[in-house]
């Protein structure tokens, strides 16, 4: 199952779910890349995987010895909400300025 | 020699001595700058001329002013009597991936080119706090997107000081260039599957991938969550255990920093490796690599490589520790498809908060100006370089609801076989019971600019000695081991179990005190001999 290449048409679907727009210079060279990485990790198909091995999603084993204690979910005053602010593309009388969100209907 | 290519711990007792001013230190580090550094790098850097190619180009930017001004309360300090801190006075780079307070903060990327950060990351707070001297930020791949340091969207891109024609690599390049280059006495960098131990070996530098939560990660720009490490870059071991002593430890404000009592890692340097097991494994000599057709190829090491931890292995032997052959690590080869897969997955998933909306690139594109779906993909699309894109669009593809099981999920399996393979290794009841496996650190010394960027897939690969670790969660540090015979660093790996850093840096130290009295260890790179 993991021989499949990624064709135009998925590579476009993807490209809009990201949130990207391509050239087409771009988008052919993008397009290769990760069909050649799909080929490299083929591989990962062939490697024996009981059923009991358990998946890792972090390296080292977060013991209860290991990890903190959670902090109280309280919120705590940052003492320069106007340096944040000074980082958005576009402020009004401290609210952050965005283009229309067009309206969409849900099916 | 200058007084800015001295070692931390040197320049500390000069200081505590007299014999030298912080002020003095800081000018000797700027000057060497002017020397070597060329134009940084920037947005709008047009070609690169002949000149550039006899420079380093380590830095993005500079801060020389905030530099001064703690050199100077380093020096009213000790004129007081004052400790000035472990590192009071020592000048340090910082990798642009962290925050620094009202810094640019780019990550290498023209989606974050304009963003000053209004907060400063834990470890270097905890620098400063321990006296070190910021002198700038240093250039990596675009959000630490690679292993030569090509893809930032600063250009020119760093060169390795050794030879500079080759790439110092990556993704900490910027790090590892201005500590070989004297530049600065220590860098901060990151590790995500070999961006500090890989540069650190193609520059002749001493880099430690800290165990994951040994650092904090507040403040660090994120690429894959689960496998980024801050840690040293220095010109010995033990100026990267004063680095370790002053980042280490528990963060209230990084809950996967780990609640684990922080040793004074410089004080059993000395103890030497009598007694200590030390693992050979013939899984960390030989190397796989992708063919066009989907096909794989195995090969050996670099021949001068292999030799080179043989070699540390005969002093490391003479000097009283067993050293243990044929330890098995057989899921090693899986390390870079695996990572292919969860790296991609976290990295799209931390890279749909660029947007335009809260902070850096917003595309002033007319398209953009009515729609905020549209502004997202101008924005996007001109601020992210081609790796970003990669990532984003690899991650999506590998996690999505149809491709997740035979990708995602079985790379995070093939993670529990690659943590297994340590685990057996370090198990101190087990057949083998290692303090350490010594393995190369990459497979190639330094590889010519040019010569592989583009190709994302044999990039990768650099990689794959030093991503497993990544995967096991487990410390790592890359050590200087000597030269090519085109005078290229080559260098060694020493690897061990969860939160070992002070046997590593006892083992590394043993092995420096082997080889101090070797020619090599006199060599400098030419730029600045």
């Amino acid at each position: 199952m993991m021989n499949e290449t990624i064709s135009p048409d998925l590579f476009a679907h993807l490209v809009n779910l990201a949130a990207l727009q391509l050239t087409p210079q771009e988008a052919e060279y993008l397009r290769e890349q990760l069909n050649n990485q799909l080929k490299s990790i083929s591989e990962l198909a062939a490697i024996p995987l009981g059923d009991d091995v358990p998946i890792t999603s972090h390296g080292v084993p977060y013991t209860t010895a290991i990890s903190p204690t959670p902090r109280d979910d309280t919120w705590r005053p940052y003492a320069h909400p106007e340096d944040i602010l000074a980082q958005a593309p576009e402020v009004d009388e401290g609210y952050i300025i965005v283009p229309d969100i067009p309206h969409t209907s849900l099916e | 020699m200058q007084i800015c290519d001295l070692s931390a711990h040197e320049l500390a007792l000069l200081l505590r001595k007299r014999e030298v001013s912080a002020g003095e230190i800081l000018d000797a580090t700027l000057a060497r700058i002017q020397q070597v550094e060329g134009r940084s790098g920037s947005l709008e850097a047009g070609e690169t001329s002949p000149e550039d190619q006899q420079r380093v180009h380590a830095f993005i930017s500079f801060t020389e002013d905030q530099a001064r001004a703690q050199a100077i309360t380093v020096d009213q300090q000790l004129a007081a009597g004052q400790d000035p801190g472990p590192l009071g006075g020592i000048p340090f780079t910082v990798k642009d991936i962290f925050c620094v307070r009202n810094t640019y903060s780019t990550a290498g990327s023209r989606i974050l080119a304009n963003f000053r950060s209004p907060y400063t990351a834990t470890p270097v707070e905890r620098m400063l706090a321990s006296g070190a001297v910021m002198v700038g930020k240093v250039n990596l791949d675009e959000f630490t997107y690679g292993s030569s340091n090509e893809s930032s969207a600063f250009q020119p891109s760093p060169r390795n000081p050794w030879s500079l024609d080759r790439v110092p690599g990556g993704s900490s390049g910027g790090s590892a260039a201005s500590v070989a280059a004297g530049e600065a006495v220590l860098s901060l960098g990151t590790d995500t599957a070999g961006s500090i131990r890989q540069p650190a070996a193609f520059c002749g530098v001493v880099g430690m991938k800290p165990t994951y939560g040994r650092v904090s990660r507040y403040g660090l720009i994120a690429f894959a969550s689960s496998l980024d490490c801050p840690g040293p870059i220095a010109r010995d071991v033990t100026d990267a255990a004063l680095m370790l002593n002053a980042i280490a430890g528990p963060d209230d404000r990084d809950h996967t920093a780990a609640v684990v009592a922080t040793p004074d890692y410089t004080s059993g340097l000395e103890r030497g490796v009598r007694g200590l097991r030390i693992g050979l494994s013939p899984d960390y000599f030989r190397i796989t690599s992708p063919n066009p057709d989907g096909s794989f190829d195995e090969a050996p090491i670099t021949g001068e490589i292999e030799q080179a931890v043989l070699d540390a292995a005969r002093r490391l032997k003479a000097m009283g520790a067993e050293i243990i052959e044929d330890v098995p690590m057989p899921n090693t080869r899986y390390g870079i498809p695996a990572y292919f897969v969860i790296s991609r997955v976290e990295a799209a998933s931390n890279l749909h908060r660029y947007d335009g909306v809260k902070y850096g690139y917003r595309s002033p594109d007319d398209e953009a100006l009515d729609d905020l779906r549209e502004m997202y993909k101008h924005s996007r699309a001109q601020g992210f370089g081609p790796q970003p894109k990669l990532r984003i669009l690899m991650g999506m593809y590998v996690s999505a609801a149809q491709y997740s099981a035979q990708y995602y999920q079985r790379a995070l399996g093939v993670r529990t076989l690659i943590r297994q393979d340590f685990d057996q290794a370090f198990d101190p009841h087990g057949a083998y019971r290692l303090d350490a496996l010594l393995t190369p650190t990459t497979p190639t010394p330094a590889f010519k600019m040019g010569a592989v960027y583009g190709n994302s897939v044999l990039m990768q690969y650099a990689d794959q000695l030093t991503v497993p670790a990544n995967h096991a969660g487990v410390p790592g540090i890359s050590l200087p081991a000597g030269f090519d015979a085109h005078g290229l660093p080559v260098a060694i790996q020493l690897l061990g179990p969860d939160f070992s850093e002070a046997s590593l840096l006892q083992i590394g130290r043993a092995y420096e005190l082997a080889t101090e009295a070797e020619a090599w260890r006199k060599q400098r790179p030419a730029l600045i001999a």
